[in-house]
């Protein structure tokens, strides 16, 4: 265990300096730099600008801004960002529960559901329940989550009244019930295509276990149908399904990010459109940084989670 | 007909059958799975239900257990398994027979147990399903089945998983679980088909063993006439879902009356104890093939921070080969034997060693090097299903290769046309695709193929254990004539003693990668050298003279 963990960690390192790497210089190619929203202002004058990027090091060579940059990083110091001189950690740490909240909620919702009408579909092959899924699924595919916020909030913010069109609370009232209710549409719109995803692949992997031998082995023994269902079939229909999560996590990050903008819901995804567009460097890295290693502990913890449960599986 | 002669009934019958009709799906190449098929199973006997695939054997067995997939519906006639009719019974009644009053172990045991549960577990999971015992009376017997069935350290392996076990012990474990509510019949679904002939010994003498002392009915399903002669009081023969002959088992084996039966004895491949007669001399002429010091090693990576697994797959082999001479490598499961194969086909590279062809050293070649010398060797896989593409016709699989080393597709044509007929096919099969075959044409198809290039030496990897014995006999056959007219030499890769015995001059016997005897057939099966030789020979199902004497009787040649 401590030997796969050490060999995951040199992987991770490396994986992150290539993350960083990538994302800082392609950043830097962007047309007019970090300082675009400065030259706007007609106040500037050339001098200040000059001034400007020797005070944020922006007049050094490029690699001598990354090497500098990671160092800090490495140190624990992400910057600060260049539009309120905030610490970075401390702006993604304003942002980052809300956006865990909404992908937490949406996963739960993606899988309770999409494994239930997976094993359902596999059970009653070619039922009409069978076919109702596979069209609904491939709907839920082909349609962009945004289109389904903004329907969502059409019908049941601005039609029926239901649910609020936006935002994480309401100013005045910030108990868990207004929460829940704030949280039932996004987390519901980011969960579609999860469900969509999760059930066809649940489908699949239950269809698969239910030809194996040791099935044909529970029948002759006399076991109910429930128990080999659930006993036999679900448990190992679900091991493939632990490593899709973690391979999903990358998607359901960006699906956060969308879903946020559309229910101006204050998490990640509004600070990352709104750093970019300010061109506030340091907030945008430390946000690829964070992302990149949610989404890398995401996955360690998936490949974790198969070794406990699959016997076969030791990490050694 | 032999369905008039019913069996004397007595009361004392575990399990009858009769008039059992299974209906096939529409479109398929008969109308019935079995029909009108009656048997019994008397108490405490073991009956052998033997046939080739597609004789109904196991259709017969799942409609016993209920176990029938859905496609399949039992159409008429009465299965009474204790006193109950299987095929009138609700789903509930029917599930409280199965794994009480009738057991089922099947063919391959590696895939027969849940992968995620104990051993231990899915023995206890029988009594519970049926509401026997306590957890703690429901562990201490799942304790004593393990004890029974005589697997190594049962307090460990009761708390393993499956994958921890072998071929043989999931068999084991299999067992103590059709085992463990004293069932009055146990349905053995060619439970030694997979296993090595070392522990398919061993398997079927603990069959044997536990139905004497418990007095059981065992319903034993097979291919093989050798297991027949091991094991059987009584013998039902099936061939394409009719019953063809039945009787006790010294009557079948020894004085069979169907034709279909007289042909499956003899197409039983027997011991040969003398060596063969070739015109082709084993020594005096310069060797085709000189193999010395020959091994392969496989490394598993561990990670970065472990040192690798190494497995010498094949430890220090060395042997000569002449033209016109076949070559057995015997060996069982793991023994490194395919590995073998696959170096000297260079598919594998080896480490140290030569492999001298020809006179030429081709172990050190480049791919690029080795080229024109690849069509000089070519190799017979296992599965005639697999091992042809399904979606190009057999002309295309046949020429393709030829016309990429340089013949021109006039000529290749004609020479695989010429060859289909050769090998017994029509040569109009050229135009038609590997599905429309059955498994013994496509191993036809297979050996055509191989010889499109007017190989020196074939490398036959298992060619006739997929198939059934009376095709098995005419493609040892095939291989035999075609060597006698090109002066091919073969190398015959088998885990089957028997087929090796038949068709090699000299065999070598594996072992964890060594030869661990060399020698002719004459040596190798009467006067073995090797303790592990004596021990592959005396696991030969069926060894027993009364076979070979059946054989003789029973000969339609």
């Amino acid at each position: 265990m401590l030997r796969f963990l050490l060999n995951r960690l040199v992987q991770i390192v490396i994986l992150l300096v290539i993350v960083s790497l990538i994302g800082f210089f392609i950043l830097n190619l962007i047309p007019g730099g970090p300082l675009a929203q400065y030259a706007l202002d007609p106040g500037m004058t050339a001098d200040d600008m000059e001034r400007l990027k020797e005070q944020l090091g922006l007049n050094r060579p490029i690699w001598v801004q990354y090497l500098d940059w990671a160092w800090r990083l490495v140190q624990g110091d992400w910057g600060h960002s260049f539009r309120d001189g905030a610490s970075v950690l401390d702006v993604i740490a304003r942002h980052v529960p809300a956006t865990l909240l909404l992908m937490g909620s949406s996963t739960v919702i993606a899988i309770g559901i999409g494994t239930w009408v997976g094993i359902r579909g596999a059970t009653h092959r070619y039922s009409t329940f069978d076919n109702v899924a596979t069209i609904a699924a491939m709907v839920a595919l082909s349609i962009p989550t945004f289109w389904f916020g903004l329907v969502g909030i059409y019908i049941f913010s601005l039609q029926l009244g239901w649910l609020p069109a936006g935002n994480m609370y309401s100013v005045g009232d910030q108990s868990v019930l207004d929460y829940l209710h704030h949280l039932i549409m996004p987390s519901i719109v980011l969960a579609l295509v999860h469900i969509a995803i999760w059930s066809r692949y649940m489908r699949t992997a239950t269809l698969d276990v239910m030809n194996q031998d040791f099935v044909k082995t529970a029948r002759a023994k006399g076991l109910s149908e429930r128990r080999i269902l659930m006993k036999h079939i679900v448990g190992n229909a679900l091991l493939p399904m632990i490593t899709l999560a973690g391979m999903q996590l990358p998607a359901l990050l960006t699906g956060a990010l969308v879903t946020e903008t559309v229910f101006t819901w204050p998490g990640m995804g509004r600070l990352f459109l709104d750093s970019v567009s300010y061109g506030d460097y340091p907030v945008v890295m430390g946000l690829l940084m964070f992302s990149a290693v949610l989404v890398i502990f995401g996955n360690l913890l998936a490949d974790i989670a198969v070794a406990i449960v699959d016997p076969r599986i030791r990490l050694s | 007909m032999v369905e008039n002669a019913e069996p004397t009934t007595t009361g004392d019958l575990a399990l009858s059958v009769r008039d059992l009709t299974v209906a096939l799906p529409k479109g398929m190449d008969r109308l019935y799975a079995v029909e009108n098929v009656s048997f019994d199973l008397q108490r405490g006997k073991i009956l052998c239900i033997i046939g080739e695939s597609g004789s109904g054997k196991s259709v017969s067995a799942n409609a016993i257990m209920g176990l029938l997939p859905n496609a399949l519906r039992v159409q008429s006639g009465s299965i009474v398994l204790d006193g109950v009719d299987v095929t009138t019974s609700p789903p509930h009644v029917l599930r409280d027979l199965r794994g009480r009053v009738a057991s089922m172990i099947f063919q391959d045991p590696l895939s027969a147990l849940n992968p995620l549960m104990t051993v231990g577990a899915q023995i206890e999971e029988v009594m519970a399903a049926h509401d026997v015992g306590t957890p703690q009376s429901r562990a201490e017997k799942a304790l004593s089945l393990l004890r029974e069935v005589n697997l190594p350290d049962p307090e460990v392996m009761i708390h393993q998983y499956p994958f921890r076990l072998s071929g043989g012990q999931r068999q084991r474990v299999m067992i103590a679980m059709a085992l463990a509510l004293e069932p009055a019949v146990l349905i053995a679904d060619e439970p030694t088909t997979a296993l090595d002939v070392t522990t398919q010994a061993q398997i079927l003498e603990l069959i044997r063993e536990i139905q004497q002392r418990k007095g059981m009915s065992v319903m034993f399903i097979t291919h093989d006439f050798g297991v027949v002669a091991q094991i059987a009081d009584d013998v039902v023969v099936m061939e394409k879902g009719h019953i063809v002959e039945r009787g006790s088992a010294q009557q079948v084996l020894n004085a069979p009356e169907h034709p279909y039966t007289k042909q499956l004895i003899a197409a039983v491949p027997k011991m040969r104890r003398d060596d063969r007669e070739t015109d082709a001399p084993a020594t005096g002429v310069s060797q085709l093939l000189e193999v010395e010091g020959l091994t392969k090693t496989y490394r598993t990576a561990r990670g970065m921070f472990q040192p690798p697994r190494i497995v010498k797959a094949v430890n220090d082999i060395s042997f000569d080969l002449a033209p016109g001479r076949t070559l057995g490598v015997v060996g069982e499961s793991g023994s490194g034997k395919s590995s073998l194969g696959r170096v000297l086909m260079k598919l594998l590279d080896n480490e140290g060693g030569s492999i001298r062809f020809e006179g030429q050293e081709i172990a050190g070649l480049s791919e690029k090097a080795f080229k024109p010398l690849r069509t000089k060797i070519q190799m017979i896989f296992q599965d005639p299903f697999a091992s042809l593409n399904p979606r190009a016709t057999i002309g295309y699989s046949l020429t393709v290769g030829p016309i990429a080393h340089g013949m021109s597709k006039a000529e290749a044509r004609e020479q695989a046309k010429a060859l289909l007929e050769r090998v017994g096919l029509n040569a109009s099969a050229y135009d038609r695709y590997p599905h429309e075959f059955s498994g013994g044409q496509r191993q036809r198809v297979g050996i055509a193929r191989a010889l499109m290039f007017r190989p020196k030496l074939l490398i036959a990897d298992e060619a006739v254990s997929a198939l059934d014995v009376s095709i098995q006999a005419q493609i040892l056959e095939l291989l035999q004539e075609i060597q006698r007219e090109t002066g091919v030499a073969m190398i015959f890769i088998t885990h089957d003693l028997r087929v090796a015995s038949q068709i090699c001059d000299e065999i070598a016997v594996m072992q964890k990668g060594q030869i661990v005897e060399y020698g002719p057939p004459s040596q190798i099966f009467i006067a073995p050298r090797s303790e592990y030789t004596r021990e592959l020979v005396a696991a030969i199902p069926g060894r027993a003279s009364d076979l070979a004497e059946a054989a003789q009787a029973g000969s339609v040649r």
